[in-house]
């Protein structure tokens, strides 16, 4: 009763992914007002862009279908196609000039892409047939798997940690996703092209989630995927179109080339380039790979060291869907608490 | 100096015995230059290596027995090397490669 009397506090979330759709989700039904501010001219963030998702082969549309009809059921405000540039306490502000005020700020403007023609050796952009794993779900998506000339390939290698765990390009993190990722796409093959062999080029392997480890397993005995611990170390066009291969077969000691009709490239998730002029601006602290850093890892890991400003989902380190939303949630509990609410 | 063939016909024991092995030499040179430790063992530098394509020279091989303490016939190993510098380019970790030769090439000269 006495709730409704007082005003409604109103809490800004930048950046409508997962998780920023999530934490005002969660906010709404702590009785705060949220209002989600994000560039594009839609909600979804990343989500938009994959086919099915690891480790169900559930639906991405499905997911964010969902979050996105439970948005609008509760009439959360949205303010589309608005970068924020410049975030304080109790408001952003945008690249138009606008100014929106609040109560508290959640940042939830999730990570980039790495751009994998930084990695010239493997040719991406300058030869046919290379392609990335955002291609792949594109493709998957539209129905359409093949080689640039329209056939179908008989030969895909898939190459881990691109732009990840690369002094040479600055990103020495991991990037956690793109394993299970990779694992995931090469079952996709071999289930739209049975005949074709499989080659997953690996240092590590890294399973972190549930089900995932399994599902390792399953693409090696199932789906017969071959796995090659060795960094592919060069790209190069063969005169048929075909992408010739070098790596070192680390566990046989000898170096190995061959030749594949499709080349792909994992690429990994690194932090926004404008993290580092919103922390700046707001006294936010980066982590060394240029994620936002949580004030600590346990107890504080929504929270920055600024007060009434915390974080939500990627934009503090790579994460899976499932632990991006269950963060959004902790986040805005953080958040109502702290409000109050 | 199990997986490598240097030649020898002599068998020596396949286990490498990290009771016996003296890493004296090995802390050495990691000493020098710490960031050999921080290599991932992805093969890139062999992949690329001019000298490994020619004959059995792998130069991951080489430098992990060395850290191991199985320092025999490395010194003969590393001269097969073009000092090209090729290996250097592709490092994820950025490691010294070509340094990493000479190092050791340096450090067990008189083994
Ligand atoms: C190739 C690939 C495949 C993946 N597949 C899966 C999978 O199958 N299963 C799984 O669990 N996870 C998967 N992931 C991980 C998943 O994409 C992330 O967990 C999820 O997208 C994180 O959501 P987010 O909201 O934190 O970030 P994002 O999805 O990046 O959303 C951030 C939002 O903020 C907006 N924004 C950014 N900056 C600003 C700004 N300055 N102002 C306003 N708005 C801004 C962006 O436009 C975007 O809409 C995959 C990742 C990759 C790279
Ligand atoms: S998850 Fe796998 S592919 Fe991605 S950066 Fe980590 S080790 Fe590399
Ligand atoms: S510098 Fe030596 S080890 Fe490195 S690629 Fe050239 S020949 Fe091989
Ligand atoms: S390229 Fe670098 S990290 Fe990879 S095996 Fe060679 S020295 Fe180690």
């Amino acid at each position: 009763m006495k709730m409704e009397k007082m005003k409604k506090k109103r809490v800004i979330v930048i950046g409508g992914g997962a998780a920023g759709m999530q934490t005002a989700l969660r906010l709404a039904r702590r009785g705060i007002e949220p209002v989600i501010v994000e560039k594009e001219a839609e909600l979804g963030g990343k989500l938009r862009g994959w086919y099915v998702l690891f480790p169900t082969f559930t639906p991405a549309s499905e997911v964010l279908n969902e979050l996105r009809r439970r948005v609008h059921e509760c009439g959360i405000e949205t303010v589309l196609s608005a970068q924020v540039t410049g975030i304080a306490p109790r408001s952003v502000e945008l690249a138009d000039g606008r100014r929106i005020d609040g109560d508290a700020v959640v940042v939830a403007t999730g990570f980039s892409l790495f751009d994998a023609s930084v990695k010239e050796e493997y040719g991406y952009g300058i030869y046919d047939n290379v392609y990335t794993s955002v291609d792949i779900e594109r493709m998957l998506g539209e129905g359409r798997v093949a080689k640039a000339d329209g056939s179908r390939p008989k030969r895909i290698a898939f190459l881990h940690c691109v732009g990840s765990r690369d002094e040479k390009v600055c990103q020495q993190h991991c990037s956690r996703v793109c394993c299970i990722t990779g694992v995931k796409q090469a079952m996709e093959m071999k289930r739209l092209f049975p005949d074709a062999d499989v080659f997953n080029f690996y240092m590590d392997i890294r399973m972190f989630g549930p089900g995932y480890e399994e599902m390792y397993r399953e693409a090696q005995q199932q789906y017969n995927v071959h796995f090659v611990r060795g960094r592919i170390s060069e790209a190069s066009p063969m005169l048929d179109g075909r992408i010739q291969i070098k790596a070192e077969d680390t566990l046989t000691g000898r170096p190995l080339r061959m030749s594949v009709d499709m080349l792909v490239l994992l690429v990994g998730m690194r932090a926004n380039d404008d993290n580092a002029a919103l922390a700046a601006g707001a006294g936010l602290r980066q982590s060394p790979s240029g994620f936002l850093a949580a004030r600590d890892h346990f107890l504080g890991s929504v929270r920055s060291e600024v007060e009434g400003i915390y974080y939500a989902g990627t934009v503090t380190a790579p994460k899976n869907i499932g632990e991006t939303l269950n963060e959004a949630a902790a986040a805005a509990d953080a958040v109502a608490e702290a409000l109050g609410a | 100096m199990a997986a490598i063939n240097f030649g020898y016909t002599i068998s020596r024991p396949r286990a490498i015995d990290l009771d016996r092995n003296n890493l004296r030499k090995s802390d050495e040179i990691l000493r020098e230059m710490p960031e050999l430790q921080t290599c991932i063992g992805c093969g890139s530098c062999t992949a690329v290596c001019t000298a490994g394509n020619l004959t059995e020279f792998n130069f991951r091989k080489v430098h992990t027995l060395v850290r191991r303490g199985e320092y025999q016939g490395a010194y003969e190993e590393m001269n097969k090397c073009m000092l090209c510098g090729k290996c250097r380019l592709v490092c994820p970790r950025g490691i010294n490669t070509r340094g990493v030769v000479l190092l050791i090439k340096r450090k067990l000269g008189d083994f």
